[in-house]
Order: structure tokens, then C-alpha cells, then sequence
């Protein structure tokens, strides 16, 4: 294996409605960052890859319309999947192991706003049984938040102390979007909006733009901060079809972790991306992680939730949560797909 | 029906709705557009002139924000002359599109070609906008109708090549 390392990452401030900027117009500030900080000269990038879907913007191929950021003349090596953007570092990652490359920049993006996402993400499912019902994400991660309450894993008040702790910490993230001091009493006292799930445990719907430079070889080290490197990275999925599924459980993310070696040390914190409260409940037991384990230092997607990146920032948050000397060892998960469906680990070091 | 007879297609009823915002430069570019003047951006690194706008410069990756009005005057980059019809396009067979490089602007523009007989249509041929009347004048491209021959000599392929 070589040694891959994030040597930047950027990203915007995320907001419920972005609608002064377009994607373009929103992505060549972030991306000139994340590549202005990597001490990687943009010419020598050897590949671009991003993640981003085209039902967030209603416009085939809107993906294209990315390119348009990124300068690819002379043409560049660019890539592209339908999948947060934590995927596009997959790519990436795989391209620099193949050794055809030694420096990547990857992105992700969305704004969900300009969409209905509880009925956008209705079409990821399968159209022949499950999408047609109309069933909308929020009614989908419900389910799981009842059979997991039901399963004495988790109760309302489990999940409310979740959500206050996410935002409670994103409070020093300048880029959240909802944080501040809730009270428990009062969060249980609201009426739900899907039974079991209040606001508090649903994440906001977020516009907002993230980037990554992953650095291999001689680019390791060139940059403003300390390399982070990415010591082992897997993902796996379970069944599309919810009723195959035990919904408590992830699967995926267990198998994931074990691939890549999330217990090969000792693991200090992690950045789980758990759009609902409940989901980090499944992601900590699934990875193992006990109460040692510090969960989401950025305030995580509960804090602001960007499809098709909230992933991707992930992984930035924890490099740069290691690159700042916070932590020396720690794991990034990304999600994917209705109730936790596909899962990304990521484990991180510094040097 | 017999039941070993496969089932071919089923229907899945579906419909989202979206608001889209064009973003800054289309907006100033729209907005100029309502006024009769065609405003296109200059990318701050290459110098291109982008009609319409979009924001960026795709072959730098740099923002462009500097404002240029280009002609609605300009010269045939390659047509078409269409001959089958299309859903959702309410124009009369046959009828031309064309690339048309206005003059300002390093990109071509799409455009319709009339008042010409369609074997005359050729590339490096001079065409001019013909606008609707000013009291009908909205936010968007059909202000202009379409192009017509000016009459003037053609542009030789060589002094466009690069702008195709
Ligand atoms: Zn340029």
C-alpha cells in the first residue's frame, strides 16, 4: 500500500437556501482554497473526481456543469460518481494505490435546496416496490428510529441528548449551520414530525460545498498543514430492500470498519455521518466505539448536512481535527442510501 | 393474460418540482437582456469573452465577473437545417440553427436563421439579430427572434477557427 495523505481541506459555510450563487460559482472558491493550501501547484493535480447528483439540481447532467470549475484546458483526468463525495475520494484513493497518479483533488456538492428533499430521495429507491409508495426519507428513517427503540437500543431522550451534544459542539464549528445550547425537557416536549423523530433528531437541509487534496509520494508534506494519512479506507452495503434489512444493525459499517482496520489502533475520536440522531447509536455499536470515544469534534451532520458531501466533510473535519495536533488517531464514516443503506470508513492518522 | 406471460413495464407515477436561481452572471446577463443589449463576462486570465455568462472561465476554472457588451451582430461557426420535428419545439419545417460567433465574443451563440434561402446558408456568413418589438421584451433569449444575412462578406473560416 502507499502512503496517501489529505493534505488540505477546505469547504463553505453551509446555509438552508443558497440561492445568490450557482454550484460553479460556489465550487472555484472552494477548490482554489483546497489546492492553494495542498503546496500542490494546480498543474501538477493529477486527477479530479467529484461527487454529486443530479436530482439535487432536476437537470440531467448537471454534474457536467462542474467541470466548468475546474480549468480543464489542457484537458485534465476527471472523474465523477453519483454518491457523496467521500466516494470520490474512494476513487480517488484506488487511482493513487494503482500508482497511476500521485495527487488528487476531490469535491462534493449540493444544494438540496432547490429540490423537495424529503421527495427527492424518494427516488433512490427501487421504482418497482418501495418507490412507488411514496414513502419520503424522514418517514424511512423513522422506521428505523422506532425498531431500534423498540429493540431497547435507544430511547426519545437518548436521541434528544444526541442531537444537543452534536449542536452543543458545533457551536466552534464556523461553518455549522444550526448549533447552540438546547434544553432535553424541552426538545421532548415538541411534537414529532415523523413518530419517533422531532425536529431536533432530523438533520437540516443544507447547500454547501466541500474539497479534499489527497497527496502520495514526493506532494506529501508540501503543504500549510500537517499531512494526515488515510491508514486504511473500505465500504460496503446492505440490501436496497428495507424489508431484508434489520434496520438496528448496520452490517456494512461493521464490515467496512474491520476492513479497514479501525481497532488496528487506538481510535480517539470519530466523525460519523448520522443525518439522523439515532443512526449514531447503530454506527458506534457496529464500529465498537465505547464512551471513550469522542463523536462528531465538528458537530456532524446533525450541525449541517450538505448531500452529496456531508461524507466528505466528514473525512476533511477529521483529518483536520488531527492536522491541528487535536487528536492523533481517529475514524471518518460516510453514508449513503436510505437508513444507512451503504457505508464508508475511514481511518486517519498524523504522522 | 397467462401467468408465465413477463411482465414488460410497470408505471411508476412520479413528479418533483424545483426552483432554480440562474445565479449572478446570468441574472446580470438576463437583466441586460430585458434592456435590448447582450452582456457577456471576460475571464481576468485568458481574456476570453463568455455570451452568455455563466460565471466562469471552463477553460481557466476562474471566476469571471467583468462586464462586455457584445454585438447582436456576428458571423456563421456552423448550422444546421432541421428537418424532423421535436416535442416541445412549436417552429415551422424546416427550419436553421446556427453557432453564431457575435461580434465581442470569443464563444459561439445559438441562434435561429431566417429571411434566407436555407442552400445559402453557409458557414462564415454575416447574420444580424432581428428583435422583437421593445414593448414585449422579457428576461429571456427569445427577445430575439432570430438572425438574418447582413449582406456583408463572409468572415474567412481562418479568422474564426479558434472560436468554434
Ligand atoms: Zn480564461
Amino acid at each position: 500500500m502507499r502512503d496517501v495523505a489529505i493534505a488540505s481541506f477546505a469547504q463553505t459555510k453551509y446555509v438552508r437556501n443558497q440561492v445568490e450563487l450557482t454550484e460553479v460559482d460556489m465550487i472555484i472558491p472552494v477548490i482554489g482554497d483546497a489546492i492553494s493550501r495542498s503546496g500542490i501547484p494546480k498543474s501538477e493535480i493529477g486527477f479530479y473526481c467529484h461527487g454529486s447528483s443530479d436530482y439535487m439540481a432536476g437537470q440531467s447532467f448537471a454534474f457536467v456543469g462542474a467541470v466548468d470549475a475546474l480549468g480543464a484546458f489542457p484537458p485534465i483526468a476527471e472523474s465523477h460518481v453519483e454518491m457523496d463525495g467521500a466516494w470520490a475520494l474512494y476513487e480517488a484513493w484506488v487511482k493513487i494505490q494503482c500508482g497511476e497518479v500521485d495527487s488528487a483533488l476531490v469535491f462534493g456538492f449540493g444544494r438540496a435546496s432547490m429540490g423537495k428533499l424529503r421527495e427527492t430521495m424518494n427516488l433512490q429507491l427501487d421504482p418497482y416496490t418501495l418507490g412507488p409508495l411514496g414513502i419520503d426519507s424522514i418517514s424511512l428513517a423513522a422506521l428505523q428510529a422506532r425498531a431500534l427503540i423498540d429493540a431497547g437500543k435507544t430511547s426519545e431522550r437518548q436521541m434528544a441528548e444526541i442531537a444537543i451534544r452534536n449542536r452543543r459542539v458545533a457551536k466552534d464549528n464556523p461553518n455549522a449551520q444550526v448549533t447552540g445550547d438546547f434544553e432535553v425537557e424541552k426538545l421532548l416536549a415538541e411534537p414529532t414530525i415523523v413518530s419517533p423523530l422531532r425536529k431536533h433528531d432530523c438533520p437540516p437541509i443544507s447547500d454547501g460545498i466541500s474539497a479534499v487534496v489527497l497527496a502520495a509520494g514526493n506532494h506529501i508534506g508540501r503543504g500549510e498543514s500537517k499531512p494526515v494519512f488515510i491508514r486504511g479506507i473500505d465500504h460496503r452495503l446492505d440490501s436496497h430492500q428495507l424489508g431484508g434489512r434489520d434496520l438496528t444493525r448496520s452490517p456494512s459499517t461493521k464490515l467496512a470498519g474491520e476492513r479497514a482496520g479501525v481497532h488496528d489502533g487506538p481510535v480517539e475520536f470519530a466523525e460519523l455521518h448520522a443525518p439522523f440522531s439515532h443512526q449514531e447509536v447503530i454506527l458506534r455499536e457496529a464500529l465498537g466505539l465505547g464512551d471513550e470515544v469522542v463523536i462528531n469534534p465538528s458537530g456532524g451532520a446533525l450541525a449541517a448536512n450538505p448531500m452529496m458531501t456531508a461524507g466528505l466533510t466528514r473525512i476533511g473535519e477529521a483529518a483536520t481535527h488531527i492536522a491541528a495536533g487535536k487528536a492523533g488517531r481517529g475514524v471518518a464514516h460516510a453514508t449513503s442510501g436510505p437508513c444507512l443503506q451503504q457505508n464508508l470508513i475511514c481511518v486517519l492518522e498524523g504522522e | 393474460m397467462s401467468d408465465k406471460e413477463p411482465v414488460k413495464s410497470i408505471i411508476t407515477p412520479t413528479r418533483t418540482e424545483y426552483t432554480y436561481t440562474p445565479g449572478p452572471s446570468a441574472q446580470r446577463s438576463l437583466r441586460a437582456l430585458a434592456r435590448g443589449k447582450l452582456v457577456g463576462e471576460i475571464c481576468p486570465s485568458c481574456n476570453q469573452v463568455y455570451y452568455p455568462p455563466s460565471g466562469a472561465c471552463a477553460r481557466c476554472g476562474v471566476a469571471t465577473r467583468d462586464e462586455v457588451e457584445v454585438a447582436d451582430k456576428g458571423t456563421v461557426t456552423t448550422y444546421a437545417i432541421v428537418r424532423v420535428p421535436s416535442e416541445n419545439i412549436d417552429l415551422e419545417l424546416p427550419y436553421c440553427t446556427a453557432h453564431i460567433l457575435l461580434d465581442g465574443a470569443d464563444i459561439p451563440f445559438f441562434g435561429l436563421i431566417q429571411e434566407c434561402e436555407w442552400d445559402a446558408v453557409r458557414i462564415g456568413m454575416r447574420v444580424e439579430a432581428v428583435w422583437k418589438p421593445e414593448s414585449e421584451w422579457g428576461l429571456n433569449a427569445e427577445n430575439i427572434r432570430y438572425f438574418r444575412p447582413t449582406g456583408e462578406p463572409d468572415v474567412p473560416f481562418e479568422q474564426f477557427k479558434e472560436h468554434l
